[in-house]
């Protein structure tokens, strides 16, 4: 919402700067977006006086020019046909920055003599277009600043324009009277009164309106007259000033009047060309299908239910949105209709959102005007289109009648310190309500009829408090919920999350924050993709549907990394991924993902390609930190995208899974554009079993003296037979004795034959009462042996 | 007895290796060598003869003896320093290449706005990011027709025709949190709740996508001065400059009353952000007291309980604090920003040591 300074003082008696004002408004919750003062781009400018003007020698067209200015006399040389002594004019002197050009003069030679500044045009200042030949001023003294000159004698020519930003809840603020409201509570001035009598009519209007009745709680109020033989045209400079001032276009004086009261008191209103008008005004509810050209020149088509205005010929206005373009205004039009209606605020946006338009007019009926000064907006109208194009009013027409919005809300003096925290007296309280207009009986506070805003106490409190100001207000310490150390806040599963990403970052993956919406094709892929996941107004088609997994994401990042000329990578992500759009139907995930080689090539010959024991170790190490049991299973079936012979479920029993790792499926990369190899990682932090007991005590250490001995076994086994079987088998022939069982050795093929593969283990075997002794190291080896042939069918290797 | 131990002293001392050194002690000091040949003759000697060789003999012994032990240490060192020598490596060669990881700087400021307000008593709450447009608007007095809801650029899931429920929506803040809590566990209470948030907007400052942290304390008596108390608190604690200032001015939002939005000094020198200096003003959150409206959606008695609420967005102070120019660049994986931006694996931010390093 923009507007000048001279328009704010029209509604405000005020001796504050333009700094003041500007500051206050902020804090009042009407922010300032900008001030555009032009003032400041003239500062540099200074009155002059052409004392002599002589042909350039060596050019027809120029000037040279003996001008009289603040330090003495200069020369200037100048192409304006009008450069002339005796003429008052505008000097930019060297160093003087011209806007209008985008240029600091410098002194110059024009074809060969010296130039020591430049006379200006109200276009090179940016005062207007007008760019034929340089002004001249009819008064103003040598020296004297061309700022000043123009402040006191063309203000509206450096009226500084102001910028706000109006929040939803304030309507009332959209004309410049609101905004002058505020200033007068705060205390920046006094409302001026800008009240006046109605105009009388001079005979019965020849258009009558009506409302439907079932349209009434759309269209409640209408009201309208005629005034005819105005004489339409261009309007008067100052309102021209006005609107250019803020960003409008003058278009005509009838219709330029309806933008003027649309900002001067928030009140659109519509004219229309009464001659174009057949019979009478209907406001209705569109039936569906009905069409009209708007005053944007587009042709629309309406739904049922929306609030149209037709005379006897078809639809003429869409109701507080847009006028229709065969009865609007034009420059020969001599006899107006204008209509000043109220239109409800929610049927008005969804009109004119489904209608696509935005116009002032919508603008404003959406947040809400003020509906009793329905018929004050008609007469103001009526006073200056009489004033200024003449003709003669008829008798004022209305249909329906003004919607009572009288409420009262109680004040809590009590209540509004609590809140706000502030010691504002209840007499400030009382005094700020009422110069918002709001009417206090006792306790009680009529909320004035411009805002709607106002709905309960707690708006009254807001009132106050803006007012008093909270730039102003005092911080006061929050006291702690109890006194002394602060108790820790984290829960398990969120300390576990952190624990999570820290490790996994140790681990050498960077942390990626990808998009939680993903393309269908990718989501496919991981098992999503579907109808519940789809957004139903993606931003494009690559965000359409909520991540099943957070793989996709990965592996995109990854292949834009990877065209980058970034071959080797880990990265790692830790997110909620998506398996319904039901609120809920989320978990959260850790994934890591390790590209390409361990490394660079390097001198040492470390470098080797990431292989699906990579992912495994840093599952391992992630679900280790994160407080996941020792004792896991590595089963297979996991999902799809994990390559069919190269992956394992991380489990705790057959129906919980803690993790998965694996290569990532050939397939999959291809389709997300990845050049492989990729291995990769998943967990569910949430799936692993809280601790039982939370207290810090360790069990108590039993250090064992007695000497750990270590025996190798080497089995032969069919080749798909998994070293964990044997492992097990092995560990379960002494559950007391046998401390660790390690794979120290894999061996297939060979002499071993087809199909056939050797295991090697060693067996840590701790004594807990005595020494052990060969015969006793001896039975257990048999055991272990005869556990694993059991388990496997293999053979001890000779 | 002098030619003796000459001739073997000599012999140690131009040993050149062990088997060399060998050979003399057995011919020296060996059962059979000289010396003992010669100690064996003290027996047939007088008392006072052997008075004299006797000690004469074994000093020559233990001569001989350390000087083969200095002999053979002496080779070894040499020996050790040959090997030594040969060893020889390059050591300007690089290392064996590490991996080094990094933590995404929404994570560590998230962190760090945690042990901000965790030493202020605030839990963690979270709450689903798709929600229903109750959760999202209405419970938080944003009702249908609200401009607010237009403004807010909403992502719609997709409903199945069959289906006549208002579809649901991405959270477009964390304030659904404030409800889900308040439901949950009633008041008193104080939590802050970061997470993901969504709009369907994209250009140079804003992605359909970005990342907020609710506020909430309910209790008696809380009032909007404490909530400016508790955020100039924070902000000082949080970018770590000293008087920073901050600009607390009446705003408006449908579910807090009164409202105030937050901005913090700063200024721009050389397309460089910097914070608490210059006359520039930044807004970085929106607050207020809940509204009762709020409360009462979540079956919160506002005649006896009131408090303030605040969100901010999490990418935007961590642009502010750490001087990221590019919003967009925070999803997009780059592993140059990445690296450029990311935080070490344990830089763990806390209050006693100090946020940021």
């Amino acid at each position: 919402m923009k507007f000048t300074f001279s328009w704010l003082r029209d509604h405000l008696d005020t001796t504050a700067t333009l700094d003041e004002i500007t500051e206050a408004l902020t804090d009042l919750g009407l922010e300032v977006e900008g001030v555009e003062n032009p003032l400041e781009k003239l500062s540099g400018f200074t009155i002059g006086k052409v004392l002599e003007a002589e042909k350039h020698p060596d050019a027809d067209k120029l000037k040279v020019c003996r001008v009289a200015i603040d330090d003495g006399e200069t020369q200037i040389i100048c192409g304006a046909h009008n450069a002339r002594a005796g003429i008052t004019v505008v000097v930019a002197k060297p160093g003087t920055y011209v806007p209008g050009i985008d240029t600091t003069i410098g002194v110059g030679k024009i074809r060969g003599i010296d130039s020591f500044g430049m006379m200006c045009s109200e276009r090179e200042m940016e005062l207007s277009d007008e760019h034929d030949g340089i002004i001249e001023l009819p008064s103003g003294e040598v020296g004297q600043s061309f700022a000043d000159w123009l402040a006191q004698n063309d203000p509206s020519k450096v009226d500084p324009v102001i910028d706000i930003a109006i929040t939803p809840n304030r309507p009332d603020a959209l004309g410049v009277r609101g905004v002058a409201r505020d200033l007068a509570a705060r205390g920046l001035g006094t409302l001026k009164p800008r009240d006046m009598d109605a105009v009388p009519g001079s005979f019965a209007c020849p258009i009558g309106v009506s409302i439907d009745a079932d349209t009434l709680d759309a269209a409640p109020v209408f009201y309208g007259r005629v005034i005819k033989g105005v004489k339409n045209g261009a309007s008067p400079q100052w309102l021209q000033a006005r609107l250019r001032a803020i960003g409008l276009r003058p278009i005509s004086f009838l219709v330029d009047v309806t933008n003027f009261f649309t900002y001067d008191r928030n009140r659109p209103l519509h004219v229309f060309d009464a001659d174009k008008v057949t019979g009478n005004l209907r406001v209705h509810r569109a039936a569906g299908g009905e069409t009209m050209t708007g005053l944007d020149d587009k042709s629309y088509t309406f739904a049922p239910d929306m609030t149209l205005i037709s005379d006897d010929a078809g639809v003429q206005s869409v109701a507080g949105v847009m006028g229709g373009l065969p009865t609007g205004v034009t420059a020969d039009t001599t006899n107006v209709f204008i209509e000043a209606a109220y239109f409800d605020t929610v049927r008005t946006a969804y009109t004119g959102r489904a209608l696509k338009i935005n116009s002032d007019a919508r603008y404003r009926f959406e947040r809400g005007i003020d509906p009793a000064w329905t018929p004050h907006g008609l007469e103001h109208a009526t006073r200056m289109i009489l004033d200024v194009a003449g003709g003669e009013a008829s008798e004022v027409v209305v249909a329906g009648t003004i919607p009572d919005t009288s409420r009262a809300y109680r004040l809590n003096p009590a209540r509004v310190i609590s809140l706000v925290g502030m010691d504002i007296p209840e007499a400030q309280q009382r005094e700020t309500l009422t110069r918002l207009g709001f009417e206090l009986n006792g306790d009680m506070a009529a909320v004035p009829s411009w805002r709607p805003d106002v709905l309960g106490e707690a708006d009254l409190v807001e009132e106050v408090a803006r007012i008093a100001s909270l730039t102003r207000l005092q911080g006061k310490p929050l006291p702690r919920v109890q006194a002394g150390v602060p108790k820790p806040i984290l829960s398990p599963l969120q300390k576990r999350e952190q624990a999570g990403r820290r490790t996994t970052a140790a681990l050498g993956y960077n942390e990626c924050v990808t998009y939680s919406f993903i393309d269908r094709a990718a989501a496919t892929l991981f098992g999503g993709g579907d109808d519940a996941t789809m957004l139903a107004n993606p931003i494009s088609a690559d965000l359409s549907h909520l991540r099943p997994s957070l793989l996709p994401g990965l592996l995109q990042a990854a292949a834009r990394n990877q065209a980058r000329g970034f071959p080797d990578q880990a990265l790692f992500e830790i997110g909620a991924t998506f398996s319904g759009g039901e609120p809920g139907e989320q978990r959260l995930q850790i994934s890591g993902l390790l590209i390409g080689r361990t490394g660079p090539k390097d001198v040492h010959g470390a470098s080797r390609s990431v292989d699906v024991f990579d992912a495994k170790a840093d599952a391992e190490a992630v679900l280790a930190a994160m407080g996941a049991p020792a004792k896991v299973q590595i089963l297979r079936g996991g999902e799809g995208w994990w390559h069919p012979g190269r992956h394992g479920r991380i489990c705790l029993g057959p129906k919980k899974t803690l993790g998965v790792f694996g290569e990532v499926h050939p397939k999959v990369l291809k389709a997300l554009d990845v050049k492989g190899p990729a291995v990769a990682f998943t967990i569910w932090p949430a799936e692993i079993p809280l601790p039982r007991n939370s207290v810090s005590t360790r069990p108590a250490l039993a250090l064992n003296d007695l000497q750990a001995v270590e025996r190798d076994f080497a089995f032969v086994v069919d080749a798909a037979i998994e070293a964990q079987t044997l492992v097990n088998a092995a560990a379960g022939a002494d559950k007391v004795m046998i401390a660790a069982v390690r794979v120290f050795d894999e061996f297939i093929g060979g002499a071993l034959g087809e199909g056939k593969k050797s295991i090697a283990l060693t067996v840590r075997l701790q004594p807990t009462e005595a020494t052990l002794k060969e015969k006793d190291i001896e039975a257990i080896s048999s055991r272990i042996v005869e556990k694993v042939q059991q388990a496997t069918g293999g053979t001890l290797r000779g | 007895m002098t030619d003796l131990r000459d001739k073997y002293i000599q012999a140690i001392a131009a040993a050149a290796d062990e088997n060399v050194l060998e050979d003399l002690r057995v011919q020296a000091v060996g059962k059979k060598g000289e010396i003992s040949l010669q100690m064996r003759e003290l027996g047939r000697m007088t008392p006072e003869e052997r008075q004299t060789a006797g000690p004469a003999l074994n000093a020559l012994k233990d001569e001989i003896n350390s000087a083969l032990a200095a002999r053979k240490e002496a080779l070894a060192d040499a020996a050790l320093d040959e090997r030594l020598r040969a060893e020889w490596l390059d050591v300007t060669l690089p290392v064996r290449a590490q991996r080094t990881g990094s933590i995404h700087p929404i994570s560590q400021v998230t962190e760090e706005v945690t042990a901000i307000f965790a030493d202020m008593g605030f839990a963690v709450a979270e709450g689903p990011q798709v929600d229903t447009d109750w959760y999202n608007f209405d419970a938080l007095n944003i009702p249908g027709h609200h401009p607010a809801r237009a403004e807010m650029d909403t992502f719609y899931m997709h409903r199945a025709a069959e289906d006549d429920r208002p579809p649901h929506v991405l959270r477009t803040h964390t304030s659904p949190v404030q409800i889900r809590h308040m439901e949950q566990h009633g008041a008193p209470c104080r939590i802050i709740a970061p997470g993901r948030v969504y709009r369907a907007d994209y250009d140079q400052t804003h992605t359909p996508m970005f990342n907020q942290v609710e506020g909430l304390a309910i209790d008696k008596d809380i009032s909007m001065a404490n909530l400016k108390w508790v955020l100039e608190e924070f902000f000082a604690a949080f970018f770590e400059v000293d008087g920073i200032k901050t600009r607390f001015r009446a705003s408006h939002f449908p579910f807090t009353e009164p409202s105030a939005e937050v901005d913090i000094q700063c200024s721009w020198v050389d397309g460089q952000l910097k914070i608490g200096e210059g006359d520039g003003w930044l807004e970085v959150l929106g607050s207020g007291m809940v509204h009762p409206h709020v409360l009462r959606s979540a079956g919160v008695d506002p005649e006896l309980w009131q408090g303030f609420a605040f969100g901010m967005g999490i990418d935007r102070i961590a642009m502010l604090k750490y001087g990221i120019p590019d919003l967009r660049a925070f999803f997009d994986s780059d592993l140059r920003w990445l690296r450029h931006y990311g935080f070490a694996a344990l830089d763990v931010p806390t209050l006693h040591g100090g946020l940021s390093r």
